[in-house]
């Protein structure tokens, strides 16, 4: 054991992870890790249910405001529903549909990309044609669009969330299976005699595993200002459910009397999405120093 | 030539998928009569406007008709108001012009010199403020900085107005939305693009040749960092776009983004299909545009694109 495994071995494990981990990130993971409990726990949180309506206690402020109670910590919006209870069942909506959306448009790019990297030839013609359709598509307004005239069904938002950034992962996917194929591994477990599927899935997936998650992590905050964004707009998420960025889009026409029902959720989102670049940005120098930036 | 007739060729194919998808997409939503008209309106009406609009024909039969219009030009009447959608739509045009390319202007006015002084003292505390500073700025989703900024300057301060679009007075504050997050975009992008230049051999030659800092940066380094720049440009078009429908809406700026959102409101097919279009068309130009300067300033790209097709 050398004398650097014997200071290392006498700190405790998690405290040794965080080690050298700069404050920021460290403040960063534990809001995500706050965020993804309550995205879990919402409907066990709420201290009222998000819609009960009680016009009796209608716009009351946060907490250090002047006039606000401590039975509603967060305020009341103007049908008098509890604001704390909002907030969390919201975000619960938007992580869940962030997550959902970036890890389906990981899959269906990650199994493109591979396709097209093995087949070649004019599946990869065709996969790289529609790699360049969605690039060219200003997208956001095709959601804008598709979600006003086909209405509001959640299995299609979910879809063209989904379909909200696969071609970044199909197009990284391609390059990597393509520079990874020719290396010496892939070559030897081929002439071994496996087949392509096994090669792709046991050997060559995990070697470029690295600059996937990085893409996913960067993914993630564009995804949920995606949602939120249509949201806000009145399109996505609609009443009587929730979002942040449906809390938002309502909390906008009154400013003027009650500004915290719109800066409390946007608040929020502005955390989630500046907790996850910096942690994206970290996970980047961590894993994969020469894709910096 | 082949490598330009290729470039040419598929942004053509781009722009037929991208408006068969519109037209199919807009039309299986259901019969823009049911949305239009009342309901208890009787089936004679119904069918005078089904046959008006052409939408008694099968639906491939509309889709070719479509792509004939289209070709001439002809971008359909808007359902509500009677009058060209194209001619709405271009009224539009100046408005988020304006927009838009103000925002463009101060984020890269912004950016680029910041990224610069970041690259250069890399690692000292202007290079950690600027870098802090630039992930703040893209993770501000526009529509929240917006809304704060119509808190402080409108409602508390009450120096700015917080919608319309009559002075320049009003420009400020929806410019600002717009372009604060791609300044931080483009510091980050120019800094490591810079990083990457200032490692390169030529700029050891430079110093060698005896030029002065100054004249390394801004002739030899600069030029070269901003090849990826100009590309990065053309893809973020869309986002500009995107960002413009936002803060279009949050600021009442009578543009193409409001235009959209009340035309999606009021389920107008033809102003929608019309902008999608003209979006994607700008887009797909842009893109082609950046392509054939990208390879005529770097002969390399024209070569790997027979083999690897970037």
């Amino acid at each position: 054991m050398s004398s650097q495994d014997m200071i290392e071995g006498r700190r405790w494990a998690p405290v040794r992870l965080l080690a050298g981990t700069p404050f920021g990130v460290i403040l960063a993971a534990a809001f995500m890790a706050v965020m993804v409990f309550v995205m879990i726990f919402a409907k066990v949180l709420q201290p009222y249910a998000f819609d009960y309506i009680n016009l009796l206690a209608r716009l009351a402020p946060p907490v250090p405001l002047s006039g606000s109670t401590w039975a509603h910590p967060a305020g009341t919006d103007t049908l008098g529903r509890d604001l704390m209870s909002r907030l969390l069942v919201g975000t619960q909506t938007s992580m869940l549909l962030a997550l959902l959306g970036t890890c389906l448009g990981a899959v269906l790019g990650i199994a493109l990309g591979f396709l097209a990297a093995h087949k070649g030839r004019l599946w990869d013609e065709i996969i790289m044609g529609l790699v360049d359709f969605q690039a060219a598509m200003p997208w956001f307004i095709v959601a804008l669009a598709v979600l006003a005239f086909l209405g509001n069904s959640m299995v299609i938002f979910v879809a063209i969330m989904a379909l909200y950034g696969w071609e970044t992962y199909a197009r990284i996917t391609r390059g990597l299976v393509l520079s990874a194929r020719e290396q010496g591994y892939a070559a030897a477990v081929r002439g071994l005699g496996a087949r392509a599927r096994w090669v792709y899935l046991r050997h060559i997936l995990p070697n470029i595993a690295g600059p996937l998650l990085v893409q996913l992590t960067v993914n993630f905050p564009s995804t949920i200002l995606f949602e939120t964004s249509l949201s806000f707009l009145g399109l996505g998420i609609r009443p009587p459910m929730t979002s942040l960025g449906q809390m938002l889009g309502e909390g906008r026409d009154y400013l003027i009397n009650a500004w915290w029902l719109a800066v409390v959720p946007g608040l929020t989102i502005f955390l989630i999405t500046l907790s996850m670049s910096i942690l994206g940005d970290w996970l980047r120098s961590k894993l994969d120093p020469s894709l910096e930036d | 030539m082949r490598w330009t007739a290729i470039k040419i060729a598929r942004a053509g194919i781009t722009m037929w998928l991208v408006v068969t998808f519109v037209f199919f997409v807009l039309r299986i939503s259901g019969d823009p009569t049911d949305m239009l008209l009342p309901d208890d309106i009787d089936q004679a009406t119904r069918d005078f406007y089904r046959r008006l609009w052409g939408l008694d024909q099968p639906l491939l039969t509309q889709y070719w008709s479509y792509l004939m219009a289209l070709v001439q030009g002809d971008f359909g009447i808007s359902f509500r108001n009677n009058l060209d959608a194209y001619d709405l739509v271009m009224e539009r045009v100046p408005k988020t012009l304006l927009l838009t390319g103000t925002a463009l202007i101060i984020s890269l006015a912004i950016g680029i010199p910041l990224g610069i002084l970041a690259a250069l003292y890399r690692d000292s505390w202007l290079d950690r403020g600027v870098m802090a500073v630039a992930v703040f700025g893209f993770s501000m989703p526009n529509f929240f900085l917006g809304i704060l900024l119509i808190l402080v300057f409108s409602l508390q301060l009450r120096v700015l107005p917080s919608s319309g679009s009559g002075t320049w007075a009003h420009l400020i504050m929806p410019a600002a939305t717009l372009g604060i997050s791609f300044a931080a975009q483009f510091a980050r992008y120019t800094r490591s693009s810079m990083i990457d230049v200032l490692s390169k051999p030529y700029m050891r030659t430079a110093r060698s040749k005896g030029a002065g800092p100054g004249r390394r940066v801004t002739l030899h380094a600069v030029p070269n960092a901003s090849v990826p720049i100009v590309t990065i440009l053309g893809f973020k078009i869309g986002e500009l776009i995107g960002g413009a429908v936002i803060t279009e809406t949050v600021f009442a700026w009578p543009g193409i983004g409001r235009l959209l959102t009340t035309a999606v409101g009021s389920r107008d097919l033809a102003v929608v299909q019309c902008i999608m279009i003209l979006l994607a068309l700008t887009m797909v130009t842009a893109n082609a545009i950046t392509d054939l300067i990208y390879g005529w300033i770097d002969p390399r790209v024209r070569v790997g694109a027979g083999a690897t097709q970037k």
